[in-house]
């Protein structure tokens, strides 16, 4: 255990109205955090859940309504300086300046931190070129892909090394690989003591990274846990088929419901069939086709599906996610064996 | 595409910061912040062409079209007009630092400068300081189309010099009434209309353009309570060579009283922002 606190963030009873005309909004309504040093911390939630909020004011860029956070020992309100230098955000946008160059924003971050003159220029080059942008480095930030913005970005949060780092939503809109990038980042940085709080709106994001999981909604957290508790807590996700002759859809269900002990269901589409995998079930679910083969039905399409973030809701909340909050880019980890 | 990867080690050795760098100064915080503001005319220098179109129409214009019927002559009349175009020019060159502001407000930028642990009004600062940068640039350009068109002023070179320099005070103290603007408006389109709104009056009800000798009463009131009345008359003043101790007074208090009542009004909104 390194020296310090024994949690690097703790929060308790955190609460933020906001207004807006007459309307007042409660985005966060009495959140309370503890996340040990060094492990990661995943805030799970939909759009508007209150995420960015909680992130604002742990960040010292809002100031709690009630409510108080100390991010290694240091109060967020009274001592913000003190957080400021040992914190690094990457915020759910880009705050890099777009206009000026890579080397630019990071020599200016590196300026303001305290680097002078050629110590500066050799922390942006390190830095540059730990994230594979030295040659992007001499290039506006307007014209980099989404994946170097995101990297240039997470750059100039560490330029003072932070033993604590908030990223919010750091792989919200990437392509695959360069989320993967982001998560190999984040892998390093904890690897090397750092405690990160990470917001997402991705049950696999926060599975892959956090330790622990605190699942967000309407500025509560519902749910609190290690990654494979929450997962207990909503099933193992689910085993959807596709059979090659609807016909035979009643003997396919009446398997799985045998070998899986759930009741399937039964999509629009005649050819299909899901069932739910039990919590003790998941070794069952190799057995599935062996027995449809046995029974002689043919499969050609099979899919094993993690839960997803709907699921979780559906299962925390007893009802699911407001239809214009899913993400309609939601990544649901499906491991497609097609035969 | 090209293939990126991240390599574990540098990432590791990047990390792995030996020796912390101490905390800089509020000088030298406030002057990184004034670097990048010239770095922004470097690389995006139509904001700075852009606000020049006006006054070099309006130089041309009332030169050419109103200079004999005004003035008796168009050389007789650019040497009136030229200080106040130039006043009028930088006046609303300053309303692009509340729109700065606000463009680095709605991008998330200004989020990553108050997540900083810096001297807080820095990145305001910095960013005034770099805009002394942009009004003198400005103002060079100004001057250059008057040499240009026939503005051959009494003062010489030193009384050129001081009227910019008085001119530039003034706009320094300006700029935190747009300061605030820019941190209370919604958009940088806003915070370029409400501005233009409230330079209107005070450049137009001034003496910039013609001797409000011959305005209404009522008018000529408020024309005398302007203090860009009295920076127009103090940079002619100092640019024609004829002095006049009271009108530089009367803007230097101005500049003062304007600093001292906006600028915290500008830190207290800047710190509480959502
Ligand atoms: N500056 C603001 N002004 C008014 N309402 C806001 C502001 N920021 C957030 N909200 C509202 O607060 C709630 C939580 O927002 P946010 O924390 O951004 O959620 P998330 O990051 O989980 O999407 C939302 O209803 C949002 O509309
Ligand atoms: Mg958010």
């Amino acid at each position: 255990m390194r020296d310090g606190p024994q949690h690097a963030v703790e929060a308790t009873g955190l609460v933020k109205h906001f207004t807006s005309g007459k309307k007042t909004t409660k985005a966060v309504d009495g959140v309370d955090l503890a996340i040990p040093t060094g492990s990661v911390y995943g805030l799970l939630g939909p759009n508007g859940a209150g995420k960015t909020t909680v992130v604002r004011m742990l960040a010292t860029l809002l100031r709690p309504d009630t409510g108080t956070a100390k991010v290694l020992g240091h109060d967020v309100v009274s001592d913000a300086d003190a957080v400021r230098a040992a914190v690094g955000l990457t915020g759910q946008y880009a705050s890099v300046d777009e206009d000026l160059t890579g080397t630019e924003n990071l020599l200016m971050l590196a300026r303001l931190y305290g680097f002078r003159g050629p110590a500066a220029r050799q922390r942006v080059a390190d830095l540059l070129a730990a994230f594979s942008l030295t040659d992007a480095g001499g290039r506006q930030v307007k014209t980099y892909s989404g994946g170097m913005r995101r990297r240039i970005d997470l750059a100039a949060s560490l330029v003072l090394s932070p033993r604590v780092l908030f990223l919010d939503e750091p792989t919200t809109g990437l392509d695959p690989r360069s989320r993967n990038q982001v998560w190999d980042i984040v892998r390093v940085l904890v690897q090397d003591g750092a405690t990160v709080l990470l917001t997402t709106q991705y049950l696999e994001e926060a599975d892959q990274l956090a330790d622990r999981i605190g699942v967000i909604n309407h500025g509560r957290l519902i749910a609190e846990g290690s990654p494979s508790e929450l997962k207990h807590s909503v099933g193992q996700g689910a085993v959807t088929l596709r059979l090659a002759d609807a016909g035979r859809r009643a003997e396919a269900a009446a398997v799985v419901q045998r070998v899986l002990g759930t009741e399937p269901t039964l999509p629009t589409d005649p050819y299909g069939l899901t069932a739910r995998v039990p919590d003790d079930g998941t070794h069952r679910v190799a057995q599935v086709l062996p027995a449809l083969e046995e029974a002689g039905i043919a499969v050609p399409e099979f899919s094993l599906g993690q839960p997803s973030l709907d699921e979780v809701f559906l299962t925390l909340t007893g009802e699911p996610l407001p239809e214009d909050e899913q993400g309609s880019d939601e990544p649901a980890l499906e491991q497609e064996v097609s035969r | 595409m090209t293939a990126v990867d991240i390599s574990t080690t540098t990432l590791r050795e990047a990390v792995a910061l030996e020796e912390r760098p101490s905390r800089p100064s509020a000088v030298s915080t406030s002057l990184t912040f004034g670097w990048r503001a010239l770095l922004k005319i470097k690389h995006v220098p139509e904001q700075l062409f852009d606000v020049l179109v006006s006054p070099v129409v309006f130089t041309l214009m009332f030169t050419y079209l109103f200079g004999g019927a005004l003035a008796g002559s168009t050389t007789a009349y650019i040497q009136f007009l030229l200080p106040g175009i130039l006043v009028q020019t930088i006046i609303i060159v300053t309303v692009y630092t509340g729109y700065t502001l606000n463009s680095d407000i709605t991008k998330g930028v200004f989020d990553r400068f108050r997540s900083l642990p810096v001297w807080r009004p820095a990145p305001i600062v910095g960013a005034l300081l770099g805009d002394q940068v942009r009004y003198t640039i400005a103002s060079v350009m100004c001057i250059g189309l008057g040499l240009v068109i026939g503005f051959r002023p009494d003062g010489g070179v030193l009384g050129v010099v001081a009227g910019v320099a008085l001119l530039l005070v003034f706009a320094f103290a300006l700029s935190w009434i747009f300061t605030i603007l820019g941190l209370l408006l919604r958009t940088p389109n806003a915070v370029m209309g409400v501005s233009m709104m409230v330079l209107m009056p005070l450049t137009f009800a001034s003496n910039i353009f013609v001797d409000p000798s011959t305005m209404p009463s009522g008018l000529q009131a408020f024309v005398d309570v302007n203090p860009v009345t009295h920076l127009v008359t103090a940079v002619r003043g100092l640019m024609g060579g004829v002095v006049d101790a009271g009108d530089i007074v009367t803007v230097l208090v101005s500049a003062v009283v304007m600093t001292a009542v906006f600028a915290p009004i500008t830190m207290y909104l800047y710190r509480n922002r959502h």
